[in-house]
């Protein structure tokens, strides 16, 4: 019994993690922006899949190699890396395409919403008609190695997984609440007017939210491909979704909500899949957030805003 | 006499396009065509009375078309037609081109109930996270649909055909085709009456200032519930309709996919302007058909096309605006009552 509850409890750490870090992504640019940025999910999507590319190419598995190999760790990391840096390329010139033009030109909220949903079913189907319908499986970077403890098994890539999550989580809040670049992310969650006037860079600060969410979204987008490796088009859009509603339950803006919601998610998940049968995942999942959102309308952490008259 | 005007232009239209479906004077696939034109503008023209109208942003109206499409099959099925888990018929089968109308409404009805879980959470919460409310009402609605099994679960329900037949038996006339008409008519009437009134208008400033509406003794509570219901009955309307074109059911179209494309209907013709929602459900249904040969690259270039549309015109085609603001000499023929298509 006890043996049960621990590995769900690890296999809902390591669910959880995925959502949390998605999550982030959504929770960092509405701070910011005020906008749900739908397309979020399909940057998780592009993400694994030039995950997917670099892989293969340090890999040797296409006509152009590097002239030495590199040990299957060393890949790992580069991969990790290269990925982050082009698809925050991937989310900034989205940013700079589309949304920045209609924030100038003082569009309203619900059009941008639009736009970024637009955006997203560019993404899936752009990849769907360039690369395909068919699916890719990611190269195994790291080898698999499953440890028993007691009755529960984990491999690495799940403990990996945990600890990654764990050390975003303390770089973002660090980033947030120590250094000039997270205050002035709070200065203009705080008050959008203000901050041009007090002489600070909106729009840098807004680029290097975009680059933060989307290279978060790419590191879950790799672990995600290590971990489950198949690849395909439409991946990131339920993932997407889901990380958003956990992004609310935590309280969209809020760093530490999008953690606490991502985990929440994907305990709940886990946990109704445990005892009841797969198929009630959604309903349970999505029954519960109902109701939660019924009697506490800003999720965990978000506060609710007094209207002046 | 011209208030009547856009009543009878639509009624002549209507009439038109039933005496060339039944003379099988155009084919098949036109006629499927425009029934989807008049399934779109319900869709997109009661998701505006709340994304456009209220302004909030509701992300699940394919979960209300589906209790609709549920609710009225299943219905049909039970009383008009025999089937392997519902049995025999309860009722005549002649008599469906009676009772097909109470039927329709029926699921119409259990959608606007449906729409109470988004109403109730909407007296306390506003913007995005009413927003994802109503994307977990659709999924809720999918994935309950999916499991029970008695109408299909995940495999989808059908057998509509056989009630359409049993319709067509009686009297040889396109069925299918004078309800999707009749339906688009009058709901579109229904939402222009309802926005137009003085009660309606209390939705209206419900998006301009929710307190001040309160001061000015609109019942928020009350405008909200019936926006809610009114919005989502009549999707549930077009999904029983919907069901009854394609014969076929699945949950599977009730996703967020389906919600996506009527929110791209109400933000194409412009938030708040109901002939403007009835033009892009026709452009857009026209689009998705002509670029139908492109197959995959469907999918690229109508996001593409949006995004080009959103940054050169970001408030849609019309804006706030209705047709008759924009040519103002259409008022001189239709007087103030600017129904019809």
């Amino acid at each position: 019994m006890l043996e049960t509850f621990l590995q769900n409890f690890l296999n809902a750490l390591q669910w959880g993690s995925f959502y949390a870090l998605i999550a982030l992504g959504y929770t960092l640019v509405y701070g910011v922006l005020l906008l749900i940025n739908f397309a979020h999910g399909d940057i998780f999507m592009v993400g694994a899949y030039i995950g997917f590319f670099i892989a293969t190419f340090l890999l040797g598995g296409y006509a152009l190699q590097l002239p030495f190999a590199l040990a299957p760790g060393v890949v790992f990391v580069v991969t990790l890396i290269l990925t982050m840096v082009l698809t925050a390329m991937v989310g900034v010139s989205l940013e700079r395409v589309a949304y920045r033009p209609l924030r100038r030109k003082g569009a309203g909220r619900l059009y941008v919403v639009i736009t970024a949903l637009m955006c997203g079913l560019l993404l899936e189907n752009g990849n769907l008609a360039l690369l395909g319908a068919s699916r890719r499986s990611f190269p195994e970077l790291i080898e698999k190695t499953v440890y028993k403890f007691g009755g529960v098994t984990f491999t690495n890539v799940k403990v990996l997984v945990i600890i990654t999550t764990i050390l975003v989580f303390v770089l973002l809040e660090t980033i947030v609440r120590r250094t000039k670049l997270g205050m002035a992310m709070r200065a203009i969650s705080y008050d959008r007017m203000a901050v041009p006037l007090m002489g600070i860079p909106a729009d840098t600060v807004i680029v290097f939210t975009f680059i933060l969410g989307s290279s978060m979204a790419a590191l879950a987008g790799v672990l995600f491909a290590v971990a489950y490796p198949v690849l395909e088009p439409y991946m990131g859009v339920l993932i997407g979704w889901k990380a958003f509603i956990a992004a609310v339950i935590g309280g969209i803006g809020e760093i530490r909500g999008a953690f606490a919601g991502g985990f929440l998610l994907g305990f709940v998940e886990i946990f109704v899949a445990a005892v009841f049968p797969s198929t009630l995942r959604d309903l349970i999942g999505f029954s519960v957030l109902l109701v939660f959102l019924s009697f506490k309308p800003t999720g965990i952490f978000g506060v609710a805003k007094t209207t002046k008259i | 006499m011209q208030r009547y005007n856009g009543f009878i232009l639509f009624a002549l239209g209507s009439l038109i396009v039933l005496g060339l479906s039944h003379g099988n004077l155009i084919n098949a696939y036109i006629q499927i065509t425009i029934m989807f034109i008049g399934i779109n503008i319900i869709l997109s023209s009661s998701l505006n009375i709340i994304n456009g109208y209220m302004g909030e942003f509701s992300c699940g109206h394919a979960g209300f078309m589906a209790v609709g499409a549920y609710v009225t099959s299943v219905l049909n099925m039970w009383l008009f037609a025999s089937d392997r888990v519902f049995g025999p018929p309860l009722l005549p089968p002649a008599s469906a081109v009676l009772l097909f109308p109470v039927t329709l409404l029926a699921g119409g009805i259990a959608a606007a109930l449906a729409g109470l879980l988004v109403a109730v959470p909407s007296f306390r919460t506003r913007g995005d996270y009413l927003a994802i409310i109503t994307l977990a009402v659709n999924y809720i609605v999918k994935s309950s649909i999916e499991n029970i099994q008695v109408i299909g679960g995940a495999r989808g329900f059908m057998g509509m055909r056989k009630v359409v037949q049993s319709m067509s038996e009686v009297l040889d006339v396109p069925w299918v085709m004078i309800w999707v008409l009749i339906a688009t008519g009058l709901s579109v009437w229904l939402i222009y009456r309802f926005v137009n009134s003085t009660y309606g208008k209390g939705i209206v400033a419900i998006r301009d200032d929710e307190i001040a509406a309160e001061i000015m003794s609109v019942n928020t509570q009350r405008m909200k519930m019936v926006a809610f219901m009114l919005s989502s009955g009549l999707a549930g309307i077009a999904g029983g309709l919907f069901a009854n074109i394609l014969g076929y059911i699945n949950p599977g179209s009730f996703t967020i996919m389906k919600s996506t494309e009527v929110m791209v209907m109400v933000y194409l013709g412009g938030m708040g302007s109901l002939s403007g929602s009835v033009l892009s459900a026709v452009g857009f249904t026209v689009l998705m058909e002509v670029l139908r040969p492109l197959q995959l690259f469907k999918w690229v270039v109508i996001p593409l096309l949006l995004i080009v549309l959103m940054l050169f015109r970001p408030e849609g085609i019309l804006g706030n605006r209705e047709l008759s603001d924009v040519f103002p000499r259409l008022k001189r023929w239709f007087g103030t009552e600017q129904g019809g298509k």
